[in-house]
């Protein structure tokens, strides 16, 4: 993590580390995972800033779109669902944090070779559990969330209907 | 001395509320007029203490005195003005001390403008509105307290996250939390009527404006704040799914419900206890979403302090007001008559299926935010995000679309099938209309179901104002008309976004074109700008389309305090759409990273956003100007 680096010089208060130490929040600033602190850093030690190469260059189809338009298209619909594992809830797709540029670029390559986006999610869910994906599988723990429209919409037109007069003809 | 003055001006405001709440219980217990009579003055004092302790800690950022803890841990000596008055609720103590001034103002509110209730309810609302007050003056005085000093105060502060440096934060938490707050009139309203067993169409007319005042600012609030998260974070999203954005949505969602109850109420007096359920349930909402915010269980952008300790408390003020609200209502609703019935196929069957599906999508949201937090507790770990909402939610709006699309072109009471048939066949035949062009460009099933119903809304929403002489038209029906036109609009953007967006991720050099949807953008320069406390690399781009040349400048933005980066997006806006641009980070060959997107209009999203509002203030100056004639009619009589 580039920001430890920050946070021992004493520049960044020392973050708040959730349970899950996969979330982690700035308690002040740097929250959204802007892009590249190593910008930051050259801001720091330049008095303006300077176009300098960046240390980690992403890898290749993080922001490089497919050739294909349709491909790309189901390899955008699928990173919209696909959780950045660092930020504070904000998908793959619209996230600074080189993690959700390493995933782009992975679900990208995967989609290039021809895999379905329904097998790289569950492959992703079996490698990160299923935090991973917005999209929450139906499971033992799930199912009454997915039921709940139908159970919503159930009970409360059971109840509206007593605010009705009967009709007698 | 300032920071002082503040907290004993906190203090005061607090024993005023604790005055104010046993005045009112001695006035309607022992029937003690005299002591009631003194609650109005009471409830105005404690708002203007109340505004004065708010006043003194923006007068604490705006000097920058660092011996105030939270000055330094929030703001920055080098922070532009506005920054620094805005920063002083861009925090968890200022915004719930902003949170509790909007609420002693508005408790004040009630008591220098309500004139049409009974006084017993209305001293009895304001003891509901100062039991609410001293719970929050309580959180702040024993967990919050923004006047705390630091000892040796400090050289300078850590400065505002630079995500909330924006002229939007001046605006969105203000708006918001008159929204939330107004909604705890509303509630206090319905306790008021419960105690003195006064629920009736009276009571409605007097709560209506109320809940009109909440309803317009949390639709503005909501307007504002996702307009801002999408220039802010570089996306081009406008809405993310994201808990504190849900936490915005359901009060919204059930202040929707309340409005459209509160009129079955007023007109016809139906819907009693659904009324009054309906404004404990928005109160709820709001406080809910003060809870989920406020107590960093959720992590968001919006989370400023994470604190097991503050979110414990918020709890149990949630627990003893809801619950309090909830025993009182079980304790009263047996002796509030049930309210006139009516037949299905009305306008009160229309605003009950309006109630009904706000209240099941109301349900879904509240279900999924909550979810996770539930998950957690048996040790499992999942997201719950937009694809979970678009699939339950979305086809549920696209029904409150059509019903909202007959439901005004019903008579009250009771209407015949058939005639009905004939008045919607216009909306329907637009509908289809736009179906079937849609066809030709397939915009996928929820974006074409959106974009039709649109369609039909659009049309629909108009027609109550056929064969009516327009002079003599009521200025709340006009309100009617634009608000439903408003989400008409709104859908559209929508849907129209959703569908036809096109994007482009490209690395260029300089004077190298790129392409996106009408225009070509093409990278003229990059040069080093400096700001205020920012400095930044900001790209040239000259965007073309046929004739027409403009020039945007997106920028790479750091700040040193505390040090981060941004996006600075920059966005043409013309009549059809949106060209979204933004930089990115340089790839070491001379080449730089461009997002780009064309957004075809997106802007109505936000229009009609503000035409839901703009109907909301004219139906509530409609309301407010019958209700003072009928006043003075029955005065002269």
């Amino acid at each position: 993590m580039r920001f430890a680096l920050l946070r021992h010089a004493g520049l960044v208060p020392a973050p708040t580390v959730d349970l899950d130490h996969r979330r982690m929040s700035l308690r002040n600033g740097g929250s959204r995972n802007k892009p590249g602190m190593t910008g930051v850093v050259l801001a720091m030690l330049l008095p303006t800033p300077a176009v300098t190469q960046p240390v980690t260059p992403p890898a290749h189809y993080a922001n490089v779109q497919l050739a294909d338009p349709a491909k790309e298209a189901s390899a955008r619909a699928l990173m919209e669902t696909l959780r950045c594992l660092v930020c504070q809830g904000q998908s793959i797709a619209d996230s600074d944090a080189d993690m959700a540029a390493d995933m782009r670029a992975l679900v990208r390559e995967r989609i290039e070779r021809g895999e379905k986006p329904a097998s790289i999610r569950d492959w992703l869910i079996a490698r990160y559990g299923d935090y991973v994906t917005y999209d929450p599988p139906l499971s033992g723990l799930t199912w009454p969330l997915w039921l709940a429209p139908i159970l919503l919409l159930g009970v409360g037109g059971w109840i509206a209907r007593s605010s009705f007069r009967r009709r007698t003809r | 001395m300032i920071a002082e003055a503040g907290l004993a001006a906190l203090w005061f405001a607090g024993a005023l509320a604790a005055l104010q709440l046993v005045m009112a219980a001695i006035g309607i217990a022992r029937d003690r007029d005299d002591v009631a009579a003194a609650v109005r003055p009471v409830a105005i004092v404690q708002g203007l203490l109340a505004l004065l302790a708010m006043a003194l800690l923006i007068e604490l950022f705006l000097d920058s005195d660092m011996s105030v803890k939270l000055v330094v841990e929030n703001s920055h000596s080098a922070k532009p003005w506005l920054y620094k008055f805005a920063g002083a609720w861009g925090n968890h103590e200022g915004s719930m001390l902003l949170w509790v001034t909007i609420l002693g103002l508005a408790g004040g509110a009630v008591a220098i403008f309500e004139r049409s209730l009974p006084e017993r309810t209305l001293t009895a609302t304001l003891g509901a509105q100062a039991t609410i007050a001293l719970g929050f003056y309580a959180f702040l005085l024993f967990s919050s307290n923004p006047f705390a000093r630091l000892n040796p105060s400090a050289p300078d502060g850590l400065g505002l996250n630079p995500l909330l440096q924006d002229p939007g934060l001046a605006f969105h938490p203000p708006t918001l939390y008159t929204g939330y707050v107004g909604l705890s009139v509303a509630f206090s309203f319905a306790v008021g009527a419960l105690v003195t067993r006064d629920v009736g169409p009276a009571f409605a007319k007097a709560m209506r404006p109320w809940v009109l005042i909440a309803w317009i600012f949390l639709t503005l609030g909501i307007t504002a704040g996702s307009y801002w998260a999408y220039y802010e974070l570089g996306w081009g999203g406008w809405w993310f799914w994201d808990p504190v954005e849900n936490a915005s949505l359901m009060p919204w969602l059930a202040a929707t419900a309340l409005l459209h109850s509160v009129t079955v109420l007023a007109t016809r007096d139906g819907l009693r206890a659904w009324t009054i359920m309906l404004a404990v349930v928005a109160f709820s909402m709001s406080m809910i979403g003060t809870f989920l915010v406020r107590s960093g269980i959720l992590t968001s952008v919006h989370a400023f302090a994470v604190d097991p300790e503050r979110g414990a408390f918020i709890l149990a003020l949630l627990a003893i007001y809801i619950g309090g609200a909830l025993a009182l209502f079980a304790a009263r609703i047996g002796t509030v008559r049930a309210g006139t019935t009516f037949d299905p196929v009305s306008r009160e069957g229309g605003l009950v299926a309006n109630n009904l599906l706000l209240s099941v999508i109301l349900g879904i949201v509240l279900i999924g935010t909550l979810y996770p937090i539930v998950a957690a507790s048996f040790d499992v770990q999942l997201s719950v995000g937009p694809p979970f909402f678009n699939k339950a939610a979305g086809p549920i709006a696209l029904l409150l679309v059509a019903v909202m699309a007959v439901g005004p072109l019903l008579r009250w009471r009771r209407d015949d099938a058939k005639a009905v048939l004939r008045r919607v066949i216009l909306p329907i035949g637009a509908t289809l209309a736009a179906a079937i062009a849609l066809l030709f460009v397939w915009p996928g099933v929820l974006p074409w179901a959106g974009l039709s119903l649109a369609a039909g809304l659009a049309v629909a929403s108009v027609a109550p104002l056929r064969k009516r002489n327009l002079r003599r038209t009521p200025l709340f029906t006009y309100g009617m008309v634009i608000a439903h036109l408003g989400i008409a609009v709104s859908l559209a953007g929508m849907a129209s976004d959703r569908a036809f967006t096109q994007e482009t991720l490209v690395a260029v050099r300089t004077g190298e074109p790129a392409r996106v949807g009408p225009y070509t953008v093409t990278l003229d320069g990059i040069s080093p700008v400096i700001g205020q406390n920012w400095s930044a690399l900001e790209a040239r781009l000259t965007a073309t389309r046929g004739a027409s040349e403009r020039i945007l400048r997106p920028q790479l933005r750091f700040f040193a305090n505390p040090p981060t980066s941004t996006n600075e997006s920059a966005i043409l806006t013309v009549l059809d759409g949106q060209l979204y641009t933004v930089l990115g980070q340089p790839d070491g060959q001379g080449r730089w990273q461009l997002r780009l997107w064309w957004k075809p209009f997106v802007t109505l999203i936000w229009f009609g956003g503000v035409l839901v509002a703009l109907g909301g203030m004219l139906s509530l100056l409609g309301r407010v100007r019958r209700e003072r004639r009928t006043t003075m009619r029955n005065q002269w009589a």
